[in-house]
């Protein structure tokens, strides 16, 4: 069968677009596969989780030991401007964290109680969805979501897609106003976003995170939400918790205990 | 290559406004340079409110940067021979705004200098990855129309025959550089008043309102300052285009409104309390009213056939539509997402004097990019048209080429005899020696 | 030809000036010389070979940099089978004994320095300003 060379053309350029048509398809649903059906898949591997205590830590009024804590270890610079803070563990009145819970008849206790506030880790994490270099991403073997600073342009794009207002980008160069150095951890230059990473270089040495070992009454627990057995989890089955904005589909790892 | 030839010549006011530009762009860039070195913090933004005014332009901008395709469409697929004289002009508009949009991405970046990231380690699940394919692709494309399309004008030849293709491509092109910007935000779940799948339907429409309406103004200033007239029924019928975009786009912002007013869900009618009815007290208040009574304004004066008709009038709707809308998507739909913050925070973006100028620097660039496309254009075409010399006037000489130039120009109309007196910019004896 | 003096004056110049790394220290009777580093006092053996780190110091460093950041590791088992930290500050200045080891070769040779040390800290350097 005689074929010409423009036919011969048309058809290997059409079955080279059918292949990549197929390649490219799998592409985007093992990346949808991974944002929206990783509730199930994480279920196989590690994912680091926290609850925060509030009963626990209300009674503590005042208490910033967490956020000291984690502001030593990680060369958080202070900043007296609210435009410019930098918060990678703060703490806010309930109402504001939980506001569609907001009713007016809310337990008086609760009302205005300082809360820990933090980067939840999602599940399915939309800023992770939206990093146009991967300078942020979700750790396979712990389910932390990551930050690498070297890579970050600093286009704010994950802040936008954040629905919990986790993260804080360097304005100005912060080296002015770290109050401690910690010669153990670097810190960040302008121009970079950052959040809270779990204390990933604490965990490596087999320490956890700088908050939960800090805080007094014991009010913050760590571990691995998809373990059985773990003291995260046996809390979990004990009490009734919420989470910030579950409906979003994020799947959020920090847990509230009320 | 690029013609730039043409450009360096020009009258006292040519000079000026050309000087002008680049005296803006020059203490704008040193304020950039100031900006680099602090830090972005030099601007307004927040930790609350983290896109302000140069995110704002850039979607702006990307909207008219399709907007050409509003007359490409019209012109080379439907055959709308009234827009010929035109379409070189809504291109060369294209060219320029779609650099400036990148240029507004760039002075956004906290680490400029590691945009190349972005390409080095691409990212297919971000939507940020394709806008910024879509938009150097874009730029691209209608880089290369205009490129050959003069070029062959000049040389009084049809321009490549593939050419055609690209100028096809440029058409969905156009509609995907605004739709992938609208899904920057209508794909996150935790800003509401963004989550909505009229996002990208809506910058669209905007767009073809505010695009075309500059691309009007343009026009006439141009017939004003240099005689070029791209006809009236290009001008009319641009003028239609932008009523209906802007009808569109009015309804489209009601079918917003009636789903959050009505459904009272707090997330969503937040932004129209914000924005407009003042319940919740921002700097933005003033922004959003203005901005309806503006668009009420425009509306009126495009649907009455007779003042849609009347120049002066349409002036007056043009500068309606592109400011109301300017302001719409410029300053309030960006800003107003970040209020309130994911924890409840009301915070006030008021940009700051070194921001304004920053971004006043990359609307003169965009408009000294304009000023030099237009004058190249403009120096092809009317001196294409000034070529001609009539029969009688070459005796005995071998007139083909003077004929064959007067077969080949698109339209000689009535605009064609202004031609020769308004322009100083080409040889001034072809000018005068074309009575008509 | 009337430029022909402007021109040839002009290429005098230009050559004088582009020579000027050349000829500067011959005319201010200054000598440069390659900066001496203080070899570290109890380590004889770097991570890698002298003749590697003369060449591909960076690529080491952004290499470790991609294993310890992005791939979660942190041990480096060096060519002589010694095991190190991946850590600039750790592992680096643990030997070298301050930044500048960095600085001085790279301001000599005219490379830019990289901007590590915009985040990366200097251990010594903090304890000795605190003192």
């Amino acid at each position: 069968m005689k074929i010409t060379r423009k036919e011969f053309l048309k058809i290997s350029g059409a079955c080279l677009i059918g292949l990549s048509g197929k390649k490219a398809l799998a592409v985007l649903d093992s990346s949808a596969k991974g944002q929206t059906s990783s509730a199930s898949a994480s279920k196989a591997s590690k994912q680091l989780g926290m609850i925060v205590d509030t009963r626990k830590c209300i009674k503590d009024q005042g208490c910033t030991k967490c956020i000291e804590a984690c502001t030593q270890a990680h060369n958080i610079p202070s900043f007296k401007d609210p435009a410019h803070q930098i918060k990678w563990i703060w703490k806010k009145p309930f109402d504001d964290l939980f506001s569609s819970y907001e009713t007016q008849y809310l337990e008086p206790s609760l009302k205005d109680e300082s809360t820990p506030v933090l980067c939840n880790h999602c599940d399915s994490p939309p800023c992770v969805r939206v990093c146009p270099t991967g300078a942020t991403w979700k750790r396979k073997e712990d389910g932390i979501v990551m930050m690498d600073w070297h890579r970050c342009i600093g286009c704010r794009f994950c802040m936008a897609a954040c629905p919990y207002g986790a993260r804080s980008f360097n304005w100005v160069d912060p080296r002015p106003e770290i109050q401690n150095l910690n010669p153990d951890f670097p810190t960040r230059t302008k121009g970079v976003v950052e959040k809270c990473t779990f204390c990933s270089e604490r965990l490596a040495k087999g320490q956890q995170p700088a908050c939960v070992e800090a805080c007094p009454e014991k009010a913050l627990v760590f571990g691995d939400v998809n373990d059985p057995k773990s003291e995260i989890r046996q809390l979990l089955a004990k009490s009734y918790t919420l989470r910030r904005r579950p409906e979003l589909g994020t799947g959020p790892n920090i847990y509230y205990l009320v | 290559m690029f013609m730039l030839e043409k450009a360096m010549t020009g009258s006292r006011r040519y000079w000026t406004w050309v000087g002008a530009l680049v005296a803006v762009i020059a203490v704008a860039f040193g304020f950039y340079l100031y900006q680099l070195n602090y830090g972005l913090g030099l601007t307004g933004m927040s930790r609350n409110v983290s896109w302000g005014l140069y995110i704002g332009q850039f979607t702006f901008m990307v909207g008219v940067a399709a907007s050409a395709v509003m007359v490409v469409l019209p012109y080379y697929l439907h055959s709308h021979k009234e827009f010929a004289r035109m379409t070189i002009l809504g291109e060369f508009l294209a060219v320029s705004s779609v650099t400036m949009c990148m240029m507004f991405i760039m002075i956004d970046m906290g680490k400029p200098m590691r945009v190349f990231n972005v390409i080095l380690y691409p990212q297919f699940h971000s939507v940020m990855f394709w806008d910024m394919l879509s938009l150097s692709g874009y730029l691209v494309l209608n880089a290369t129309i205009t490129y050959f399309t003069l070029h062959a004008e000049q040389e009084d030849v049809h321009p490549p025959h593939w050419i055609k293709y690209i100028i096809l491509l440029s058409i969905p092109w156009a509609i995907s550089i605004h739709t992938v910007t609208g899904f920057l935000y209508s794909g996150l779940p935790g800003r509401l008043g963004w989550r909505t799948a009229i996002m990208a339907p809506r910058f669209l429409a905007s767009a073809f309102a505010a695009g075309p309406a500059l691309l009007i103004l343009l026009c006439l200033l141009l017939r004003r300052q240099t005689g070029y007239d791209v006809g009236k029924k290009a001008i009319s019928g641009l003028a239609v285009i932008v009523t209906y975009a802007m009808v569109i786009n009015t309804f489209f912002i009601l079918m917003e409104f009636f789903t959050a007013m009505y459904s009272h869900v707090p997330d969503l009618t937040v932004d129209f309390q914000d924005l407009y009815l003042g319940a919740v007290h921002t700097s933005l208040l003033p922004w959003g009213r203005t901005s309806i009574v503006l668009m009420a304004a425009a509306l009126v004066l495009l649907l009455v056939p007779r003042w849609r008709r009347n120049e002066k009038s349409l002036v007056v709707a043009c500068v309606l539509v592109f400011s109301s809308l300017w302001i719409d998507k410029g300053v309030c739909m960006v800003v107003g997402g970040f209020i309130p913050s994911p924890l409840g925070t009301i915070t006030r973006y008021v940009p700051t004097l070194p921001e304004l100028i920053i971004t006043l620097g990359v609307w003169a660039v965009g408009a000294l990019m304009v000023t030099v496309f237009y004058k190249i254009a403009l120096s092809v075409e009317i001196a294409k048209e000034a070529s001609y010399v009539p029969a009688y006037e070459l005796a005995g000489a071998a007139s083909a080429t003077g004929l064959q130039a007067h077969a080949s120009s698109a339209v000689t109309g009535p605009g064609a005899s202004a031609a020769g007196q308004g322009n100083e910019g080409v040889s001034g004896k072809g000018g005068e020696e074309w009575h008509h | 030809m009337r430029d022909r003096v402007w021109i040839i004056a002009g290429l005098f110049l230009f050559l004088g000036l582009v020579t000027y790394p050349v000829w500067h220290d011959l005319v201010a009777h200054t000598a440069s010389t390659p900066p001496v580093l203080a070899m570290p006092a109890h380590e004889k053996q770097c991570v890698a070979p002298l003749s590697y780190m003369r060449t591909s110091h960076m690529k080491l460093l952004l290499e470790w940099r991609q294993e310890v950041v992005r791939e979660d590791k942190s041990k480096y088992v060096s060519f002589n089978g010694k095991v190190y930290n991946m850590s600039l500050s750790g592992a680096c200045l643990s030997c070298h004994k301050q930044q500048e080891v960095c600085t001085r070769c790279h301001n000599y040779v005219g490379v830019r320095t990289p901007y590590c040390w915009n985040c990366h800290l200097d251990p010594a350097q903090i304890k000795r300003s605190a003192r």
